[in-house]
């Protein structure tokens, strides 16, 4: 992947190719809250982008900017190449799933799933083909004479879907789409939703709380707080390379050790620890003084953990005793407290049935945690 | 406790009961008293009903009161509804605490107060534009629409709250013009309010006494007008007769409601009861159709020209 030209799968890679959604300098304020600060966003064509974020962190609201239930106080937005600020929701070539799905209930399925068809003046014939063609799509062909109120929550949720998608949207727009769901259902139905974006080739916008969520559905997710953006990338960027703390402990898990720069060789700097004896090479490529203060971050599945030291090159050993184990099934969580008295997660696979083999190590052991330095990150703030 | 009832808790609501219930039933039965004084009982008779039903004035006085009533009712729920709906949807503005406020003012305001600053402004517009040029029916109904029209606006302004707003943007979303949308979703979502709006107004049109008063003219007498009129000059046995028969009607009119309202629930409920077996019947058979085989293919993909055929890997 290092040098080939071919961007297609990787869009944003590649800069001869124009964004299909360009939001540029959005801010929005609420009396004297600004709940987006200065937003700018290139999404490209079929992407399926997340805006990820605690609630009250303003993604809702950006998406209803982009929706047209909110008007910006500062900024603009561009769809397809055409400056879609001022238009009102009803014009805009975009459609919303709302997290409460919004479905009419005084209408049944199929009259909710036609009503943008029937706003648009569509032809009666062509009316009853699309919807039908929808409902199947989302396997509730059926189901078109139920009222809503007769429906279960993920049959409201894939009503709410195909209303949506009717209508050929250039942009579908899906606020916390799975929150309403049990767990099981949420699962099975980000699947689904990852094909019916497949199969139909819309550019889907989602806006989620769920971390995991994100990282499953998405191309691309952008971490928002406090009405900015943290970091855009894709999903094994912000997880394997975190700008900062904040998206390092936000995606995942993460242990942070807090330590200083010695020295630089190129790119790579060798670190101090603060509260461990040990030093480290890790690559950085941005510039920092000799002596500036940063973290090093290691997730928790990459430290390996052993009840006997081992030695070898660049391997960052540190020594500690199990204080807590917590077994979930697939993984062991294993917190050690060190000789500082941090805490350390470390997860372990379960790859084997038999209990004994399972543990490593039981409470109270003493034990080595490991990491390679290549498996760390250096991050300066 | 619960099973027997206490004998003083069934004491208290016998007492109660009896608190409401004996001076109607003694209006009731008085109605049927063949004597003209109303406090003596003569025997059973159905006389004063006799000349209650050839009573051209009561007549009169009681179609006034009805057609004022229809009229008031009509308008308080058009023009409720529209300050209603302006209250839950005009968001935030200035002020906005002080109109929500000044739009009840006229529910806790003295009927007294009501009727005389009315009457002080038809005697001004009287004298300024030449209208109205007698009191009537036209100023009863329009007095009685200013203050009916702040019950109504109440409650569609609950309505809408209950509902919440994103019915309505998930329809502008869809491509549902503002006014589109207020006949489509809002309307057809506020008919139980809209109901409950206008038979509110109706009563209180039907009961008004005080601000009728008021704005009344010569000659134009609504039904609580005339029973008052006439019970000032001591009690009559035909007024016990009418108002019999406005209890009777009343009573009909409530059972009628509260056994459409019972059956309404009772349907709502079994249509619930049908869809929650009906779903479970079917999701298993969706699950099965699931594993069976790959439906990606149920959709010839030409027919879903909604995009571009890049798209890119998720990772």
């Amino acid at each position: 992947m290092s040098d080939t030209l071919d961007h297609s799968d990787r869009p944003w890679l590649d800069p001869d190719t124009a964004p299909f959604i360009k939001v540029d300098g959005i801010t929005k304020k609420f009396g004297g809250f600004t709940a987006v600060d200065q937003v700018d966003l290139e999404i490209f064509r079929g992407e399926l982008f997340s805006l990820l974020g605690a609630s009250g962190c303003g993604k809702t609201t950006l998406l209803r900017i982009l929706a047209g239930l909110e008007t910006p106080t500062s900024g603009k937005v561009w769809i397809d190449g055409v400056d879609i600020t001022q238009l009102p929701a009803y014009e805009r070539p975009v459609n919303m799933m709302f997290q409460s799905y919004a479905l009419f209930p005084h209408m049944n399925v199929a009259q909710n799933v036609a009503y943008g068809l029937k706003r648009d003046g569509i032809p009666k014939e062509e009316i009853v083909q699309r919807v039908g063609q929808m409902l199947t799509m989302v396997e509730l062909s059926g189901f078109s004479k139920r009222k809503p109120h007769q429906l279960s929550g993920g049959e409201r949720q894939r009503v709410a879907l195909a209303r949506a998608l009717v209508k050929r949207p250039k942009v579908l727009l899906l606020d916390e789409p799975l929150a309403a769901l049990d767990k099981r259902l949420r699962e099975q139905t980000q699947f689904e939703l990852m094909r019916i974006q497949e199969q139909l080739g819309v550019t889907f916008i989602v806006v989620t709380h769920d971390q995991e969520e994100a990282m499953t559905l998405s191309t691309r997710i952008a971490v928002m707080n406090e009405g900015r953006f943290i970091q855009i990338g894709p999903p094994t960027e912000l997880y394997e390379n975190p700008d900062n703390r904040f998206i390092a402990s936000f995606i995942g898990s993460v242990n942070l050790f807090a330590g200083h720069t010695l020295t630089r060789n190129n790119d790579l700097y060798t670190i101090a620890l603060n509260k461990h004896d040990l030093q480290c090479q890790i690559e950085h490529t941005q510039h920092l003084d000799n002596g500036s203060p940063i973290w090093v971050a290691v997730r928790p599945e990459k430290i390996t953990l052993s009840t006997t030291p081992l030695a070898g090159e660049g391997l960052n050993q540190l020594m500690g005793t199990v204080d807590d184990i917590a077994y979930t099934g697939n993984l062991s969580t294993y917190r050690v407290k060190t000789q500082s008295g941090d805490i350390v997660e470390v997860t372990h696979p379960n790859q084997s049935r038999s209990r004994g083999s399972q543990l490593i190590a039981d409470w109270d052991d003493t034990v080595y945690l490991h990491w390679t330095s290549a498996d760390s990150v250096l991050l300066s703030e | 406790m619960g099973k027997k009832p206490s004998v003083f808790l069934f004491s208290m609501l016998c007492f109660g009961l009896a608190f409401l219930y004996i001076p109607m039933a003694m209006l009731v039965v008085y109605s049927f008293n063949y004597s003209k004084l109303v406090p003596v009982w003569g025997g059973f008779s159905i006389r004063w009903y006799r000349v209650l039903f050839e009573s051209e004035e009561i007549w009169s006085a009681l179609m006034l009161s009805l057609k004022i009533a229809l009229l008031n009712a009509t308008f308080a729920t058009v023009l409720g509804t529209l300050a209603g709906l302006a209250l839950a949807r005009i968001g935030r503005f200035k002020g906005r605490t002080l109109f929500t406020g000044m739009i009840t003012a006229p529910l806790v305001m003295p009927e007294v107060i009501t009727g005389l600053s009315l009457l002080l402004l038809f005697i001004s517009l009287n004298s300024i534009i030449g209208w109205p040029s007698e009191r009537g029916m036209t100023t009863i109904t329009i007095a009685h629409i200013t203050f009916s029209m702040a019950y109504v606006a109440i409650i569609i302004r609950a309505r809408l709250a209950g509902i919440g707003q994103h019915l309505e943007e998930a329809a502008q979303d869809l491509g549902g013009k503002p006014f589109r949308v207020l006949l489509d979703i809002t309307l057809p979502l506020l008919a139980p309010a809209l109901v409950a709006g206008w038979l509110l107004a109706f009563t209180l049109s039907l009961d008004d006494l005080v601000i009728a008063s008021f704005v009344s003219g010569p000659g134009a007498n609504t039904l609580p007008m005339l029973i008052y009129s006439r019970v000032r000059l001591g009690l009559r046995p035909d007024i016990n007769a009418l108002a019999t028969i406005i209890i009777l009607v009343v009573a009909v009119g409530v059972f009628i409601a509260g056994w459409l309202l019972l059956r309404q629930q009772q349907q709502r409920d079994r249509d619930l009861q049908i869809a929650t077996t009906d779903n479970s019947d079917l999701s298993g058979l969706n699950d099965k159709d699931h594993h069976s085989h790959d439906r990606s293919g149920d959709i010839p993909q030409h027919q879903v020209d909604t995009g571009t055929p890049e798209r890119p890997s998720r990772r």
